[in-house]
């Protein structure tokens, strides 16, 4: 029986199943629209915002690190002192984003019903910064000073034998914090994943206060004023950055292939990935014909996907499904929240032409280093 | 509030003091570019340090051309493993000759794996691979593991040099040096 739901978790966990499960839950977890709300409302998710929720959630988490701990693959990783920090960061995730959508939806039900919401003070009554806050924020780094404390005195600091560039540990990992970074490099060249995808992630969060023109939802909890943008940060930080982590730490093992948790790391596993790129696709399997050797003329139809992705959705949506927003942001305010969301998007769409149609890249000119 | 309540801090430098003899603006002024010059020149010198660290008097670098035994050293069909801690080269002999492959995975630097039962490299980073011949089939890497120059020395030594290397996307690998006839 409990080697029955492993295999399960293993099978839910391979790529493909786990991320198309995810970027379906996603909408009904967050439902952006009125539709996705009806939904959610009807399969009862949203009661997972509720104290009793909030337990469950809590309980199925811990079942599932208790089944870790006790296996004897699984709990080989959990057990990593380097891997600790990913226990936390499950736990806190889930309870922080808990939290707030269970505050956010009282919040909703209140201003439903015509009341003030939760946080709502009398404008006079006024709250000092000091000593008020400042206190609050004093206790709290004395206490996590403490915990740092303890934690490094419970748990050696896992270091490594002096690095030898002749031998490579297998699998090679990245601190955990940019272990998101490292899966999204096996899907892009290093240019495009390792410098320009991070510049977007921090200038796209810095432009969000210019995009968002939403002038509702200050200084109170609430989903449905802004349950959009929740929706389009929730699907970019919890999918496509803190599962990566979790990919990451959990789910690549030697030769970073992709292991279910309860999966032996054998480091013979063999996945055949027979990586074509888009040119091959076209010349050498559609028209049966050589490569041209005038590059550009090779990656026509590359740079063509790319435009129009970025030129023609925008332009298409702006005309059609998002006419109304577009009228509202402007044309210059629209095309950045475009380009970065679409940006974002990216990430997914590669990682599914890889696994599906084993694409490596959309344009590819090693020639000049020049890869998408 | 009262406006009249507002404090205003006395300039610190003004005319007033100079009647009582103690600094006028003028030698303020400069002390002041002296003291500026100086902090400039100390900074431009530890500056000069430090770029004149970047330039270390001994490198203890192994020498980019070496020696790597004779042909018969180096069975066929296989990766010679030998010189990958010292040099960073895999030497593979087959059928037709012999050649030297850099250990650089060509996507962000780490060091693939040679999979003898898999018969590829394998790269533990982001698990590029690629075949015996160094040409990258799977994973992210976009171009293939480079070569290094070989060559025959007249001691029958085989020599790797590698200050030149060559790039099969470029074409390089057509090229004599870049591969052993033996
Ligand atoms: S460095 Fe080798 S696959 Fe990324």
């Amino acid at each position: 029986m409990l080697g029955l739901i492993k295999d399960f978790i293993d099978f839910l966990t391979t790529p493909t199943i786990s991320f198309t499960l995810l970027t379906v839950l996603t909408p009904i977890l967050f439902p952006p629209t009125d539709w996705f709300d009806k939904l959610s409302r009807k399969l009862k998710v949203d009661k997972l915002w509720t104290n009793k929720g909030g337990f469950v959630g809590l309980l199925l988490i811990t079942i599932f690190m208790v089944m870790g701990y006790t296996d004897p693959n699984f709990s080989k990783i959990l057990m990593k002192p380097d891997n600790f920090p990913i226990v936390l960061l499950i736990y806190s995730m889930f309870f922080y984003i808990w939290w707030g959508m269970k505050q956010a939806y009282e919040n909703d039900a209140r201003l439903a019903e015509g009341k003030k919401p939760n946080e709502y003070h009398d404008p006079d009554d006024k709250v000092l910064v000091w000593p008020d806050l400042v206190y609050i924020e004093f206790i709290a780094l004395l206490l996590f000073m403490v915990f740092l404390i303890v934690w490094s005195l419970l748990a050696a600091a896992p270091l490594e034998e002096p690095a030898n560039p002749a031998s490579t540990p297998n699998p090679s990992k990245a601190p955990w914090y940019f272990l998101g970074l490292q899966e999204m490099l096996v899907y892009f060249d290093p240019w495009i994943a390792g410098i320009v995808f991070p510049m977007f992630i921090i200038i796209g969060m810095m432009a969000i206060p210019y995009m968002d023109i939403n002038t509702k939802g200050n200084g109170y909890y609430s989903f449905k004023e802004r349950r959009a943008g929740y929706f389009i940060f929730m699907y970019g930080w919890l999918v496509l950055w803190v599962y990566l982590i979790i990919v990451g730490t959990f789910f690549r093992g030697p030769n970073w292939n992709f292991f279910g948790p309860f999966e032996f790391w054998d480091p013979h596993k063999v996945v055949a990935l027979n990586n074509v790129n888009l040119s091959e696709y076209i010349w050498v399997i559609g028209l049966e014909k050589p490569l041209p050797s005038n590059i550009l003329l090779r990656e026509a139809v590359g740079f063509l996907v790319v435009f129009a992705y970025f030129a023609f959705i925008p332009l298409a949506l702006s005309k059609t499904l998002l006419k109304s927003m577009y009228e509202k942001y402007g044309s210059i305010r629209y095309g950045t929240l475009m380009f970065f969301g679409l940006s974002m998007l990216a990430l997914p769409i590669k990682m599914y032409l890889r696994w599906v149609f084993n694409l490596k890249y959309i344009v590819s000119i090693p020639e000049w280093f020049f890869n998408i | 509030m009262n406006k009249d309540n507002k404090f205003i801090p006395k300039a610190s430098i003004g005319k007033d003091k100079d009647k009582n003899g103690q600094i006028d603006r003028k030698s303020f002024i400069g002390w002041l570019s002296i003291g500026w010059l100086a902090f400039a020149a100390a900074t431009g010198g530890y500056f000069i340090s430090m770029i004149r660290f970047l330039f270390p008097n001994v490198l203890f670098e192994p020498p980019q051309s070496f020696k790597i035994g004779e042909p018969s050293d180096f069975e066929k069909g296989k990766v010679d493993l030998r010189f990958k801690k010292q040099y960073n080269i895999w030497v593979v002999r087959n059928d037709e000759g012999m050649y030297a492959l850099s250990t650089v995975c060509t996507h962000l630097g780490c060091t693939p794996n040679w999979l003898s039962t898999e018969r590829k490299f394998k790269c533990p980073c982001h698990g590029s691979g690629f075949r015996i011949s160094g040409i990258n089939f799977e994973g992210p890497a976009p171009r293939p593991l480079e070569r290094y120059k070989i060559s025959l020395a007249s001691d029958g030594q085989v020599i790797v040099d590698k200050n030149k290397s060559f790039k099969q996307e470029k074409g390089e690998w057509e090229r004599e040096e870049s591969f052993l006839k033996v």
